[in-house]
């Protein structure tokens, strides 16, 4: 007995030391390159003798293989190696944020262009420049990557949600407005349930939402001429008043088509199995409809007020980290080898998204559903990139509920308005 | 409890005749030994090489990383391990030195780095180093100057000096340094994309040097050449090493007074005590660094009165729903256990073993489970016990606290059904047959002797259930997301968050403005509340031990 424990004793230590390293010496190990081929700089003045440099890239799942695609032309040109490190989208942010300053950080990471003004106010973004490459992007993609005159990231995708009809239950033409919509429905026979909104259960989602508010005149947050965002909220006034009855009139003390009951599975699975014929989603959700058997066409929202419904255009980009020490070799990377025709198609086929290059988008809006979510996002608004919007969404979509469980428009909409700007003034 | 001890001692006294009368000169000990099966020390050596060699690099790779902090510790740990296992006098340290490292390194320091964390403003806009935010403000400041064209650009140099050599519109090849603008010169071979590849006096950067030297890298990136005397004119820069486009950089850094100066409006940004650069004016750049913050951190967490009301609130629940989840899944694991305790039961331990399922489920996935089927609409429990009622288990304040505990109860009972039946049966037999001769009932004997002697076991777990229950995150967040919000309340907090989840909904932690600071000071919070709360509860269970 006591023997083996004298002998585990130390291995214990062994395994200890293991981990200590394990967890310690990440950091060390990545300046550790900096620093190992300045020493060789030194002493033989710039000499190309340093083993070929590298990479990282952080990805999502869906992506990492259209990357590394891209990249293995880069890497045969250069002799650089690209490592794509793939890690849930949702961590992409936080994790980046968090280890760009300790210089733990990738190159370069894909990201949603609303994470933007957080990077900014942390300096974890450099800048990027295009050259006249810019001018072949969709206008929108690039304005949505610009942060105060600067473009900060290489756009490649653009997104929207849009009005989803299964064609075999209500045809083929896509309604112009919401009333078009409930009386196509009720012919058909679904005076229940005419129409899916999506609300994430009982969280709710202004995201999805936000095209039927702008389509009374209630921008989340006003505009300049240019199209910047101002950190002045949209909401309040008559048009946030005349949505916020809308949402009323639908709930459970109207109509009754709104419900808190319908998270991501359960709307898709009432479309998918043809209990209702309209849902408004995202090009996301397409494989889920067309693997279930359901013909689909896609088209702008309708319009539930006078206005046009302008949905929030959301676009995915390469961003360029601020402490990078391959900035040149990443620059090169981004500006001429992820920009080309040739890349953003790869991109699109591994994940199908709207390209953000004018050219390969037209070239895949021959398919009719990527033609309908393009004349979605046409209408759009690209969702503001300021960091006032993190306070936003929290006031917001439990108001979204409240109104749909019967609640007072008259009374918690200028109440959330009054929340949103303290919040944004803290 | 005598009877307890009594056989604890047992194997003592057995061992007793084996120990000789007279003292003499302890047998070696076998890590010392060179005979025996594996000759201890040899094994002891080759072992202590191991941890050596590992040590050694973690300390090479801290030194090249110039981490002095990690270097010194690795270095002590090192020499403290060694010289624990080939003394003789460390017998004790030789099983407690593991145990005490691992405590360092993932209590002590994560305990302290919070405390740290806690007084300063760490978080969304204030990530980095002072260095750093002025390199942002830099980088955000440089703007292109509108217009300008890309040329085509080589890297060259002269000895240590590199310059920019660039083809413009017409051309003329010009070659210039940091110090020097540019300046034609002749007699220089272009390519037909236009970059330079010869150029007299100066040797053309290979692009292959470029891309595998990450020092050059960082000296071309970080080039600027002027284009002419005047400042005002810009200077030219390249990201990528093969063309070159003016930019105009109008922020100037004072590293000795620590101010940023923007030269076109003549605007000074100053340091404001808070981590940001401020301009007289109030004006702010957008780029800050952290720094220590005192108190604040704390005070907001008990003077903001947008918080008071509703922290208050979730203070109760918390405090609620911890106790509750103890004393629910307490009582019914234990019922159980002492149902299915009975021997004339037949196939307990098949039933015991279905019961304790849920136990073995990952928590995440049984609450999202729980999310789906407490669906009002389309989940199973109201069309199945409810007759498609539609109730708001999710969405009605009090039904999501209920939903809540009983979603915790289903999945926490199992565990008390494992410990008190382990319990019940460790109870002595004649203790109870005494209660019994003595004319004592079924519900007195469970009262005055089986509930009693249980409690001296399973008290101490139970307030390791409170103080685990008490930041029970998984099951908040994944089954209710701490909603439904409180109606119009200034902070986005619901009826079902307890602290821990209200702390990660505050510090913006899950996207927004993150506040990594009141976060941290929040949890020491809490962690003093858990701190009391159990020292206080064991002090009482000391009082069940004197049966």
């Amino acid at each position: 007995m006591r023997k083996s424990l004298v002998m585990i004793a130390p291995l214990a230590v062994a395994v200890l030391a293991l981990s200590a390293c394990g967890g310690g010496d990440a950091a060390p190990a990545e300046t550790a390159t900096g620093s190992a081929s300045e020493s060789a700089t030194e002493s033989s003045t710039g000499g190309g003798d340093a083993a070929g440099a590298s990479l990282t890239i952080w990805s999502d799942a869906e992506r990492e293989q259209a990357i590394k695609d891209a990249a293995a032309d880069f890497e045969a040109d250069t002799g650089a190696t690209v490592t794509v490190v793939q890690k849930n989208f949702e961590d992409l942010r936080a994790d980046f944020l968090s280890q760009v300053p300790t210089g733990e950080g990738p190159d370069i990471t894909i990201g949603a262009h609303d994470w933007l003004g957080e990077f900014v106010e942390s300096g974890v973004v450099d800048t990027i420049d295009l050259g006249d490459r810019v001018n072949d992007f969709e206008p929108v993609t690039v304005e949505a990557l610009t942060y105060d005159g600067q473009l900060y990231a290489l756009p490649y995708a653009q997104e929207a949600v849009g009005l989803i009809q299964n064609t075999a239950l209500v045809g083929e033409e896509t309604p112009a407005t919401w009333d078009e919509m409930i009386q196509m429905a009720t012919d058909a026979g679904f005076a229940e349930r005419p129409f899916i909104l999506y609300t994430a259960g009982a969280d709710g989602d202004m995201y999805t939402s936000y095209g039927f508010q702008t389509s009374f005149g209630a921008p989340v947050f006003q505009q300049d001429e240019s199209g910047s965002y101002l950190a002045e909220v949209g909401l309040g006034g008559q048009g946030g008043l005349d949505f916020a009855q809308f949402l009323y009139d639908n709930g459970s003390a109207g109509t009754g088509y709104f419900t808190n009951t319908v998270d991501y599975d359960i709307g898709n699975e009432l479309f998918a199995s043809g209990q209702s014929p309209f849902i408004v989603q995202g090009p996301w959700t397409i494989p889920t409809f067309q693997d279930a058997g359901v013909d689909v066409a896609v088209g702008p929202i309708p319009s539930a007020g006078p206005e046009t419904a302008a949905p929030f255009v959301g676009v995915q980009g390469f961003y360029l980290s601020a402490q990078s020490s391959n900035a040149l070799l990443a620059n090169e990377f981004l500006t001429n080898y992820m920009s080309t025709d040739e890349a953003q198609q790869a991109l699109y086929e591994a994940d199908p998204r709207i390209p953000a290059l004018t050219a390969v988008a037209e070239e895949v809006a021959s398919d009719p559903v990527i033609a309908g979510f393009l004349e979605s996002a046409q209408n759009g608004v690209p969702m503001p990139n300021i960091p006032e919007m993190g306070a936003v969404w929290d006031f917001w979509n439990p108001v979204q509920i409240a109104l749909i469980n019967g609640e007072d428009p008259a009374t918690i909409w200028p109440t959330m308005v009054g929340n949103i700007e303290t919040a944004l003034a803290n | 409890m005598t009877i307890n001890q009594d056989d604890a001692v047992r194997p003592a006294r057995a061992a007793e005749p084996r120990q000789p009368r007279e003292p003499r000169e302890p047998r070696e000990s076998h890590a010392r030994s060179w005979k025996g099966p594996g000759g201890g020390f040899l094994v002891k050596l080759l072992l202590m090489m191991l941890v050596n060699a590992i040590g050694l690099a973690a300390i090479l790779t801290a030194y090249r990383a110039q981490s002095w902090v990690i270097l010194g510790v690795m270095v002590v740990l090192l020499l403290v391990a060694d010289w624990i296992y080939f003394s003789k006098r460390a017998v004790p340290m030789k099983y407690l030195y593991p145990g005490l490292i691992f405590l360092a390194v993932f209590q002590v320091f994560t305990l302290f780095y919070t405390g740290y964390v806690a007084f300063t403003n760490y978080g969304t806009g204030h990530l980095g180093s002072q260095q750093q935010a002025v390199d942002a403000a830099m980088i955000q400041n440089e703007q292109r100057v509108e217009d300008s064209p890309s040329y085509p650009l080589a890297v060259v140099r002269d000895g240590d000096e590199l310059g920019f050599a660039i083809t413009d519109a017409d051309g003329v090849v010009s070659v210039g340094t940091l110090d020097t603008p540019l300046e034609e010169v002749g007699g220089v071979v272009v390519n037909e994309g236009g970059t330079p590849v010869e150029v007299p006096g100066w040797e053309v950067v290979p692009r292959a040097d470029l891309f595998s030297d990450a020092d050059l890298q960082a000296q071309v990136t970080s080039l600027r050449v002027p284009v002419s005397d005047d400042a005002d004119d810009g200077s030219i820069r390249t990201r990528e090493g093969s063309t070159g486009t003016v930019y105009l950089s109008t922020l100037e850094w004072d590293a000795a007074a620590e101010t940023l100066t923007d030269t076109a409006t003549g605007v000074t940004y100053s340091p404001d005590g808070r981590g940001s650069f401020v301009s007289p004016d109030g004006d702010r750049l957008a780029a800050g660094w952290y720094v220590g913050v005192g108190f604040e951190n704390f005070q907001r967490a008990f003077t903001d009165s947008a918080y008071a009301g509703p922290l208050l609130q979730v203070a109760l629940w918390t405090f609620a729903f911890a106790g509750l989840s103890v004393l629910t899944a307490f009582g019914l694991g234990l019922l159980f256990a002492l149902i299915y305790n009975d021997e004339r039961l037949r196939g307990r331990k098949i039933i015991r073993t279905v019961f304790i399922l849920p136990y073995a489920f990952p928590a995440f996935m049984s609450a999202l489970l729980w999310r789906g089927m407490l669906n009002s609409e389309f989940g199973v429990i109201n069309d199945w016990f409810f007759l498609g009622a539609n109730i708001g288990w999710l969405s009605d304040p009090l039904l999501a606290k209920i939903a809540v505990l009983w979603v915790n109860l289903w999945l926490s009972y199992p565990y008390w059904l494992l410990v008190t039946t382990g319990a019940l049966q460790a109870l002595p037999g004649d203790v109870a047959e005494a209660a019994r001769i003595d004319g004592a009932g079924r519900w007195r004997q469970f009262r005055s002797i089986t509930l009693p002697l249980l409690m001296v076991s399973t008290a101490p777990l139970a307030i390791a259930s409170f103080a685990f229950n008490f930041n029970n995150f998984t099951i908040i967040f994944m089954l209710t997301g701490g909603g439904p919000t409180f109606p119009g309340a200034s902070v986005p907090l619901g009826s079902t968050d307890i602290l821990i989840s209200a702390i990660y909904q505050i510090s913006g932690v899950a996207g927004g403005r993150a506040d990594y600071g009141l976060a941290s000071a929040l949890s020491i919070v809490v962690f003093i509340v858990i701190g009391v709360v159990s020292a206080l509860a064991f002090r009482q269970t000391r009082k069940l031990e004197e049966i």
